[in-house]
């Protein structure tokens, strides 16, 4: 072991409560297990220390880190254009949404706004990114309470959403499809088509995961009263996204501050009343079927003109600083920038959704049980690049 | 020959299997049940994979021989080969130890299944009681198991598993009480625990036990059934094994061939309870609809069955072989899955020859060859029915909690199972 791990294990042990830090092991009847980093249910490398009686939950810890990368030190040494493709690293699920915030902020910053043709495109592909994202959540989600087969269902039907992110810009994952400014591709002959022939095609077959689910008596009595937050503790914890709105406060970044395009389409807000885990469920199954109407509007009435505002080749912002945000499929995804008026940022500082939802685990577990903990931390859907960035 | 080997096929009585005189048979018997359960468990791995990979939109095992059918060859090999780790921390003998019971537990299930009014190693008076208590003990395995590693993990799985397995035979034992207490409910109201005189209790009565006292029998079964899943540690379950949170529960610390002595009690144990459920619920070795359709006729065309089955094999072998893509690659598969074709039919075509020419019940070696055959056919016929069921289980159903799992075996199935007891024994002395 290195210093540097026993250290974190040593701080966490001691926020857990422990009476003293020498005694490695609690009387008999607590139990300390390391759940990751290396575990089958943590979705990348996320390390829960739990402190268990039995099976019931006395507390928990979270250790992060292990996919720190530093991107926001990154950020202080690229130009603002060299930077853009390292967004889309930090929410690998939701690399869309990653680039859409930035390049808004750095829009903002520099006081540009992009042409009416590219803030639909990147409705389109933004919202075709939350239903992505959304399908991969309910995918590992069931998975993790033991469900083997949605998995394989949202895996085939992501594919048509990553397909047509291919033939737009030749990545499916880490996509990189929007610049500072608009978008540099013009949509391929047959966009149009693409998107309605998958809405079509997914709309069945969101009512097919929920077949195998919403009414399923093992998933509601898996899922319900479990991990529960209060819409007070989750504003005070900082939660938002659909984790938010289960409680039952209607935030939805797309509305109370529309960015992009979003205050010309029709959709709601999907809210829940009880804040526990079949709430969250509901919540983002309703949110992709709201994202199906977004993108039913935006490609109907996509208008014609060109995809890139007048920006300079080499960007410098003025002097100034920015705090953008926009609704990731996981919650708010804010970019603070910082301009010294170079062509690189000063300081540059994500506020991810996973990382900041992720504090509410600890409220959320705390009295349940171990196989409770594994099916809230897929609730609050977190990305380990973008906790650990 | 010596005579008791002849006296096997000649007699025109029923052998009680393990009397005195028909030991010989018992040990034929003991050889082929352990090498075709040891088969059973390679399909049932090969079937599942197939099976659960045709609900998810998969296709499987598809590079280790035609469709993967060699696949469970190659990882009983994979397995067999791999480094025996022992981890340093555990308990040598014990960890060493541990996956033996669990085996012994699950195998030693089979002395008492009937296949056949003759056709099983023993006729034990008190058989479903020597049941349960074997298949109890493979608890043991398991509790040991995970004490023996050392570990976390594999510790609360098997204490999870050990509660699990514990409360839900209770459950269990009340339903298969009901079971015997019907067979007593006959005219001569003598009821019996060995498997074998329960399935000719059903003979006699002529009607399953599943369909008795409607819906009681029903319920019964519906108990066991459930119960069966949760003794076996399958999905939904699984809770001793639940991957998402245990890793993989009391086998965490095996590898190699240690943990594949835990998968072939796990499977052993699996199509034993299946057995079990057969023989008391579903008229174990008799045909379906023995009183519906009960004129000559229909027993010849039921015992065409298993030939049928088989060149059912042999034809989708053969279209597998057609539908081969015709490259160069495929070759040697091609004539693997064609040899393969190729006994399945002569497997068929025998089976219809013995078909033909012991269709007539009169006591010859044929006709009780042709006897014999169908009672094997029909139970495992059944008990594959279950193993299906099995696969589809956990390809639908998430996994329950382990509190919820305490909560319907004590709360719910043991009430139900109770009541069922009672009306059970109510309405047989009313009846009788």
């Amino acid at each position: 072991m290195n210093d540097s791990t026993h250290d974190a294990s040593n701080r966490a042990l001691s926020n857990l409560d422990l009476e003293s830090p020498e005694k490695p092991y609690l009387d008999s009847n607590e139990l300390i297990i390391n759940m990751g980093p290396q575990h089958p249910a943590t979705h990348g490398v996320l390390r829960v220390i739990l402190k268990l009686d039995g099976e019931k939950v006395l507390g928990t810890e979270c250790v992060i880190g292990y996919l720190h990368r530093g991107v926001e030190k990154i950020a202080e040494n690229r130009t603002y254009t060299m930077f853009n493709p390292y967004v889309d690293r930090m929410d690998y699920v939701a690399a869309v949404s990653n680039g859409l915030g930035y390049c808004e902020a750095v829009e903002k910053l520099m006081n540009v706004e992009a042409p009416a043709r590219a803030k639909y495109i990147r409705v389109i592909l933004t919202e075709l990114n939350r239903i992505a994202s959304h399908q991969l959540w309910l995918g590992t989600h069931a998975l993790d309470i033991g469900a083997m087969t949605p998995l394989f269902y949202t895996f085939r039907d992501r594919e048509e959403i990553l397909k047509i992110f291919e033939r737009y810009c030749g990545a499916r994952l880490t996509t990189h499809a929007f610049r500072i400014g608009g978008c540099q591709y013009e949509t391929y002959a047959g966009f149009e088509k693409d998107v309605k022939n998958f809405l079509t095609f997914v709309a069945p077959k969101i009512d097919e995961y929920e077949e195998l689910l919403t009414t399923n008596r093992i998933w509601i009595d898996r899922t319900r009263n479990v991990g529960v937050i209060s819409a007070a503790d989750a504003i005070a914890l900082g939660v938002t996204g659909p984790v938010l709105r289960a409680s039952g406060v209607k935030w939805d970044l797309r509305k109370a501050q529309p960015y992009a395009a979003y205050s010309e389409f029709d959709f709601d807000i999907p809210t829940g009343t009880n804040g526990d885990t079949y709430d969250r469920y509901l919540v983002r199954m309703a949110e992709m079927r709201q994202s199906l109407r977004i993108i039913e509007q935006a490609v109907n009435s996509i208008p014609e003109g060109p995809i890139m505002a007048k920006v300079p080749k080499i960007i410098k912002p003025p002097v100034g600083e920015i705090y953008h945000s926009i609704e990731a499929p996981k919650g708010e995804l804010g970019y603070f920038i910082v301009s010294d008026g170079s062509t690189q940022p000063y300081r540059l500082r994500v506020r991810p959704p996973s990382f900041v939802n992720l504090q509410a685990l600890d409220t959320m577990v705390r009295g349940l049980l171990v196989a409770d903990v594994v099916a809230v931390i897929g609730t609050i859907d977190i990305v380990l690049g973008e906790v650990d960035r | 020959m010596p005579n008791f080997i002849m006296s096997y096929l000649n007699s025109k009585d029923a052998i009680t299997p393990g009397a005195a005189g028909s030991q010989f048979w018992a040990l034929v018997y003991v050889f082929i049940i352990f090498t075709g359960v040891s088969v059973a468990v390679m399909a049932m791995n090969w079937l599942e994979r197939k099976a659960l990979a045709h609900f998810q939109i998969r296709l499987g095992p598809m590079r280790v021989g035609p469709h993967g059918l060699l696949q469970p060859i190659a990882d009983a090999i994979k397995l067999m080969l791999k480094e025996d780790i022992i981890p340093a921390e555990a308990d040598q003998f014990v960890f060493w130890v541990a996956p033996l019971i669990g085996l012994l537990a699950a195998f030693t299930v089979y002395t008492v299944i009937p296949f056949g009014p003759s056709q099983a190693v023993s006729d034990m008076n008190i058989g479903i009681l020597f049941m349960l208590g074997v298949s109890s003990l493979g608890v043991l395995g398991i509790v040991v198991a995970g004490w023996a590693s050392n570990s976390h993990y594999p510790l609360i799985g098997a204490l999870r598993s050990s509660a699990q397995m514990v409360s839900y035979e209770v459950a269990m034992g009340l339903a298969v009480v009901s079971a015997i207490l019907m067979t007593s409910l006959n005219a001569t109201g003598t009821g019996t625990l060995s498997m074998i005189g329960i399935v000719q209790a059903q003979q006699q009565q002529g009607v399953w036990f599943i369909f008795k006292f409607f819906p009681l029998g029903l319920i019964a079964f519906g108990i066991f059934a459930i119960a069966m899943i949760a003794e076996t540690n399958r999905a939904p379950f699984d809770m001793a094994e639940a991957e998402s949170e245990l890793t993989a529960g009391y086998h965490t610390e095996y590898s190699g061939l240690r943990w594949s002595l835990f998968m072939l009690a796990e499977y052993a144990a699996m199509i034993a309870v299946s057995s079990i459920a057969v023989a008391l619920w579903l008229g174990g070795w008799m045909r379906p609809f023995p009183n519906l359709l009960n004129a000559p006729a229909w027993d010849f065309i039921f015992s065409l069955f298993p030939a049928l089955t088989f060149f059912g094999l042999a034809a989708i072998a053969t279209v597998g072989v057609v539908r081969m893509p015709a490259h160069s690659f495929f070759k040697i598969q091609r004539i693997g899955l064609a040899a393969f074709a190729a006994l399945l039919g002569f497997i068929a075509l025998l089976l219809l020859v013995i078909a033909v020419a012991g269709r007539s019940a009169d006591g010859s070696v044929a006709a009780r060859f042709r006897e014999g055959i169908d009672y094997v056919y029909w139970f495992v016929f059944k008990v594959a029915i279950f193993m299906y069921l099995f696969i589809w289980y956990r390809a639908t159903w998430p996994r329950y909690r382990f509190d919820q799992l305490m909560k319907i075996g004590w709360k719910v199935m043991l009430p139900i199972s109770l009541v069922v007891l009672i009306m059970t024994a109510i309405v047989g002395v009313l009846v009788s």
